[in-house]
């Protein structure tokens, strides 16, 4: 039951002089999704909007918008629209006056203009009396609803979103991922967004697609990223995460390289050919370790000392060194905090189900 | 405590340079303003006032003058304004390093005498001039002499008062955010629809003071209409000039001069009450 594709770029390639910013790609978006585009600063996130939006001519492919090629429409004829990093407000007009822009482009006559700004004020739960407000005397979150009531009085097919969230604090661009949300499911909309956070992807996006120098990494849900990342790269982009190297058996197992992590008679199917001269990355989250005590046994179990601990809110990390000099990180929550401290012998364990393999590398 | 003690050192500090100026500036302009209302042809300011100047002003038709600078002036700025912006937004946002050369070049001109330059466009216009000289040379016939009308005069106004169009022009084209010219192609503007709807009015600060520099200056200019113009018209100025020297009056002098110091002023207070000079000044929001 997969929706229509909206959106669909095939053998987009930009070039900047001799730079290639993105290398040939293939991307098809689904109407009504909340797609979200997330990579380091240069990975080429930015040149996709702006080729998408008509800011930049692409050097070779196509995107279509329903079938239809718009890589050759002038930005002004494309019926997308996009709220910019820096929101680009018009200073000089009132909020109302801004969120009219489009209709008043439109030639909209000034009464069904006043009333639709009316509405869009509401749909974003922002007070009536901001209609004729100046943009200066509006908070960073008021903004925020102005550009994007703004966007929306323009009626697109698609609405882009250039990290609008990445200039305000933590609390509020919690609160405005979640209105983000909120606001795509009312208006049934699709959403691009780009992003450099995975976290704020998370949150809202129904796939992510993670770039990396100009191609695209992994193409997935937020689950899927999250449980089975394609490559090291992925798995390092989401924050803590430890990455063992490890190697085929002929017996069919796994042998950790350097450290003693063995995994032996492996009962899990990772869908990976485990001859002997695979190399393999083993992935195991820092959720997924736990301390055993004496007497528990785990799958793997490794045996170091606790070198560091931080408290990070709800949870507290720990960084564990193993004999062989590896470096391990783990987290529990509050309520299950490791007893002693620094310097202690420990011994760590997880089991099989909790790794995912990443294959090359 | 300490602000109020730095308040009024900084206030003490400025007494020399602000008694320089009144003294300077403020002066000059009273003993006009007094000399405006003295009776006909006296040398003193200690005489009965009356304001019999001024009733020469109307009945002697020095109008007619007044009509002539105050119109050149303002056909000038227009001119110079659909002529600069171009320029001046290229200058503001395409151009790059090129427009320190630019700025350069205009500036230079700046360098030589006003005469000196209208001159040199005396001799390529007039009778005999270099234009119609190489015309009849290879053309065989030339036009009879470009000088001495009034769109030559205001011709000159444009080229003289330039810079003093471009530089503000081009200052508050720079003030337009990039991104807003983006939002508005991206909500559907088209080119003109950025232009009147973010550009002029973003750039408003800019086009109003190159306006009024332009205006005022022109409106107090002599140089072109005797040198271009051939005094086929006479400017207000000319009859100042004319009045103080070869008329011997200067209580009508200083009438006339009042007549334009008034009216230019207006237009320039007006116009400057209008426009947050900080923005101009890049002390922004």
């Amino acid at each position: 039951m997969a929706a229509p594709i909206i959106l669909r770029l095939k053998g987009v390639k930009k070039k900047f002089g001799d730079f290639t910013a993105l290398h040939g790609i293939d991307l098809e978006i689904e109407e009504g999704e909340f797609f979200t585009i997330v990579g380091p600063s240069g990975s080429g996130k930015s040149t996709i909007i702006r080729l998408l939006v008509g800011m930049d001519d692409l050097t070779e492919g196509e995107i279509s918008l329903r079938g239809n090629r718009i890589d050759q429409v002038p930005a002004n004829l494309r019926p997308t629209c996009m709220v910019f990093q820096s929101l680009a407000l018009f200073p000089h007009r009132s909020v109302g006056e801004n969120i009219e822009f489009p209709l008043k482009i439109r030639g909209v006559a000034p009464a069904q203009r006043k009333e639709r700004a009316i509405e869009l004020l509401d749909l974003l739960r922002l007070p009536r009396e901001f209609y004729g407000k100046r943009i200066q005397q509006c908070s960073g979150g008021e903004k925020q609803r102005v550009a994007l009531a703004r966007a929306l009085a323009f009626d697109p097919e698609i609405l882009f979103f250039d990290e609008p969230l990445s200039a305000l604090d933590y609390r509020l661009r919690k609160t405005l991922e979640k209105e983000l949300k909120d606001l795509h499911e009312r208006t049934g909309k699709t959403f691009v967004y780009i992003t450099h956070s995975l976290e704020e992807a998370m949150v809202m996006s129904d796939r992510i697609a993670i770039m990396r120098a100009g191609r695209f990494e992994q193409i997935a849900t937020a689950d899927e990223i999250y449980a089975r990342p394609v490559s090291r790269f992925v798995a390092e982009f989401m924050g803590e995460v430890n990455l063992f190297d490890v190697h085929g058996t002929p017996n069919g197992g796994l042998v950790g390289k350097g450290i003693e992590l063995h995994v032996n008679g492996v009962a899990r199917d990772y869908g990976l050919d485990l001859g002997p001269e695979a190399r393999f990355t083993m992935m195991v989250r820092p959720e997924s370790l736990r301390f055993l005590p004496a007497g528990e046994t785990a799958d793997i179990i490794l045996q170091g000392v606790l070198t560091a601990q931080y408290a990070l809110g709800s949870r507290i990390q720990y960084n564990v060194e193993t004999a062989s000099g590896v470096q391990i990180t783990v987290e529990k929550l509050r309520e299950d905090a490791f007893g002693g401290g620094i310097g202690d012998a420990v011994v760590l364990g997880f089991d099989i189900d909790s790794t995912h393999l990443i294959g090359g590398e | 405590m300490m602000e109020r003690l730095d308040r009024r050192q900084g206030l003490l500090a400025a007494l020399p340079i602000t008694a320089l100026l009144a003294v300077s500036f403020l002066a000059p302009l009273l003993l006009v303003a007094l000399f405006s209302i003295m009776p006909q042809k006296v040398f003193s300011v200690l005489n009965m006032p009356d304001f019999s100047s001024f009733g020469v002003i109307v009945s002697q038709g020095y109008y007619r003058s007044l009509f002539w600078s105050l119109s050149m002036a303002f056909a000038a700025t227009v001119i110079l304004l659909v002529v600069c912006w171009p320029l001046a937004y290229g200058m503001a946002k395409v151009f790059g390093r090129f427009s320190l050369v630019l700025t350069i070049a205009v500036v230079m001109t700046l360098f030589v005498s006003e005469n000196i330059r209208l001159f040199g466009w005396v001799l390529t216009l007039m009778k005999g001039g270099l234009i119609e000289g190489y015309m009849r040379s290879y053309l065989g016939a030339g036009p009879d002499g470009m000088l001495y009308n009034v769109p030559i005069i205001v011709f000159g106004l444009v080229y003289v008062y330039f810079p003093f169009m471009l530089f503000p022009l081009a200052q508050g084209i720079s003030m337009v955010p990039d991104d807003a010219r983006q939002a508005a192609t991206d909500l559907g503007a088209t080119r003109w629809q950025v232009f009147r709807e973010i550009d002029l009015p973003l750039a408003a600060p800019g086009i109003l003071v190159g306006s009024l520099l332009s205006f005022v200056l022109a409106a107090g200019a002599m140089a072109e209409s005797k040198l271009l113009g051939g005094q086929v018209v006479i400017v207000l100025a000319d009859d100042v000039e004319t009045a103080f020297t070869f008329g011997q009056n200067w209580p009508l002098g200083s009438a006339l001069a009042m007549v334009l110091i008034i009216l230019v002023g207006t237009v320039a207070v007006v116009g400057l009450s209008r426009v947050d000079l900080d923005t101009i000044m890049g002390r922004k929001r």
